[in-house]
């Protein structure tokens, strides 16, 4: 196997989107997707059987328009890499299956990775071209580097000593993930699926501070203090949020007024962005990072980036965020990672590991 | 001709079949677990190709059971077929998972010329197909296949482990009702029917249920 520029080939079906990506080292080339999307429109919400159902009939297809895209055989491919998880059980199980399949096919080494450290392996690949780097050991990552990563379902805030093998959950939601408050608060106010960008661009005509929504897990008995943490000093909550506006909706109603939409909108992804980026901040300052990755499909919310690069800055951290193709979930990033371990000499997981929705991300690779 | 089979609409299982072979059989094995499909499936396929020593190279088509069976586990054999015929550029070919246990009924000795294969469909539900028998003929599918409650079957033997399940209110059949279709015989018989010039299915999964997800209604106003 090559180990300094290692062709690999990722496979993720953690979610609504089927993704095949295919790296050299740290070279992007071809990121394809199929999503399920427009599917689960009318439903507000990814349903998780039938976004099964489409992974199965998108596989093949997306795994053959990346191979073209990239133009490489699966002969000349070094290794595989598939998310095995966290993610939906019965979609991780179709990419599993697939990525199983085509290792005992070719013969090729398979890597079974996290999806959420390859949410951050994606920030190491090189930006804007196609030509390979004269890397010939794994880039090495700044020291002190966090990640905020931020989507329909997950919201983390983690700490990388090594994106290969050295990778610590900071803070989490407690209960719905950011994006999936997005929806529901969406379909509360009618505005559709997917909530996140309906309400971010609803939100600019409307007044954030006209109503006062509550930040979740920030009162005192939750924070503690930084010698003293409480039990969710880095956590966040969102299902309160959505009650909070349910309420607010019905308040309105109630008294026979018009919904402020923009409003409530507005308040809504201001309490959001304003917890997610106080908290992340905070986890930052007090763990010594300096350099934070932003990822996950809601990085592309413009509030979010907005607030999160102002309060950054002053704390005087470095943020990046990938091109937005590379936040959302796809196969690249899982290639990327992948290429990361096989760079760093980190064995093969084999072909008998077992999907795990819940893997904790201090499980890189299986 | 050699074919890989493969079927995980009940427990996960995978043969090599060909009509070289004695009895066609080259190699297969099956689970007793219908709930490890994605960790034993591979595994079992890539032992049974080194076994009997055959490569893609050797291999003229993929046939994978389509279902019915319950939804997960039926696509990781069907993923798994897709990927290997695209790999191999081999034919790949689908067949009615309950076809695997009436060909075995077909060949006991104590056949019915009318019966049923049932298989569990979880929810108190079964997978359930009807089938005829003339001499020396492949079973023919005569109904199906369907999913439903055991009790509202047709009066016929049922075969298979849902009919074990539901003997109190099916004629189960004793020597099969714990018999799950495996693809051994799914193999055999996609081999008989190809040899016999008939057309087998694509690869498109039997799931007989809608997902579960419902629309959501409109929310109520506080008025
Ligand atoms: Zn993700």
């Amino acid at each position: 196997m090559n180990r300094t520029q290692p062709l690999v080939l990722g496979i993720e079906s953690s979610c609504d989107e089927t993704g095949v990506g295919i790296v050299r080292g740290t070279a992007l080339l071809t990121n394809t997707v199929s999503s399920s999307m427009d599917e689960h429109v009318r439903f507000g919400g990814v349903i998780p059987e039938i976004a099964s159902r489409a992974h199965l009939d998108a596989f093949v297809p997306t795994l053959e328009e990346a191979l073209a895209e990239a133009d490489v055989t699966l002969a000349d491919i070094d290794a595989i890499a598939v998310t095995s998880g966290p993610g939906l059980a019965g979609a991780l199980m179709v990419g599993v299956c697939a990525a199983k399949a085509l290792a005992v096919a070719t013969g090729k080494p398979l890597y079974a990775i996290n999806h959420l450290v390859a949410h951050v392996g994606v920030g190491l690949l090189q930006q804007g071209g196609g030509t390979p780097s004269p890397h010939t050991a794994p880039l090495a990552l700044p020291e002190n580097v966090g990640a905020l990563l931020v989507s329909g379902g997950h919201t983390e805030i983690l700490r990388i000593r090594s994106i290969t093998d050295d990778v610590e959950l900071l803070g989490s939601t407690i209960d719905d993930a950011a994006g999936e408050a997005y929806d529901k608060v969406a379909r509360l106010l009618g505005l559709g699926y997917p909530g996140g960008p309906a309400i971010d661009k609803l939100a600019r005509t409307g007044n954030a501070k006209a109503i006062r929504f509550p930040r979740g897990l920030t009162q005192p008995k939750y924070m503690g203090t930084a010698e003293e943490p409480g039990p969710h000093r880095y956590d966040w909550s969102f299902s309160g949020l959505k009650t909070a506006v349910a309420r607010c909706v019905e308040q309105f109603e109630a008294r026979g007024e018009e919904v402020p939409v923009a409003d409530i909108a507005a308040a809504f992804q201001e309490a959001v962005v304003d917890v997610i980026t106080a908290k992340a901040v905070l986890a930052c300052r007090e763990n010594g990072i300096t350099e934070v990755l932003l990822g996950g499909g809601v990085a592309a919310n413009s509030r979010l980036r907005q607030l999160t690069e102002q309060r950054c800055s002053a704390a005087g951290i470095r943020l990046t965020v990938p091109p937005l193709p590379l936040c959302t979930d796809n196969g690249a990033m899982v290639a990327a990672l992948g290429a990361q371990l096989v760079m760093a000499g980190v064995e093969p997981s084999g072909i008998g590991f077992a999907p795990d929705s819940s893997m904790p991300v201090t499980t890189v690779s299986a | 001709m050699l074919i890989l089979a493969i079927d995980t609409s009940a427990v996960a299982s995978a043969a090599l079949v060909s009509d070289d072979a004695p009895e066609s059989v080259l190699a297969s094995f099956a689970t007793e677990d219908t709930r490890t499909h994605a960790e034993v499936l591979a595994p079992g396929i890539d032992e049974l190709l080194a076994e009997a020593g055959v490569s893609g190279r050797d291999v003229d088509a993929i046939v994978t059971g389509v279902g019915p069976g319950p939804f997960t586990g039926l696509r990781s054999g069907i993923v798994t077929a897709r990927t290997f015929a695209f790999v191999w550029g081999k034919p790949l070919y689908g067949v009615m998972s309950l076809d695997a246990i009436a060909l075995e009924v077909a060949e006991s000795t104590d056949s019915a010329a009318e019966f049923i294969v049932a298989t569990d469909a979880r929810r108190k539900e079964v997978y359930w197909a009807r089938y005829t028998l003339t001499d020396a003929q492949l079973p023919h599918l005569a109904d199906g296949p369907h999913v439903g409650f055991a009790a509202d079957l047709p009066d016929l033997p049922v075969y298979g482990a849902g009919a074990g399940m539901y003997s109190d209110v099916v004629k189960a059949v004793a020597e099969f009702s714990t018999r799950q279709p495996e693809a051994l015989s799914l193999g055999q018989f996609a081999l008989a029917r190809l040899a016999a010039g008939e057309q087998l299915l694509d690869s498109s999964p039997l799931y007989l249920r809608e997902s579960d997800a419902q629309v959501p209604g409109p929310r109520k106003r506080a008025l």
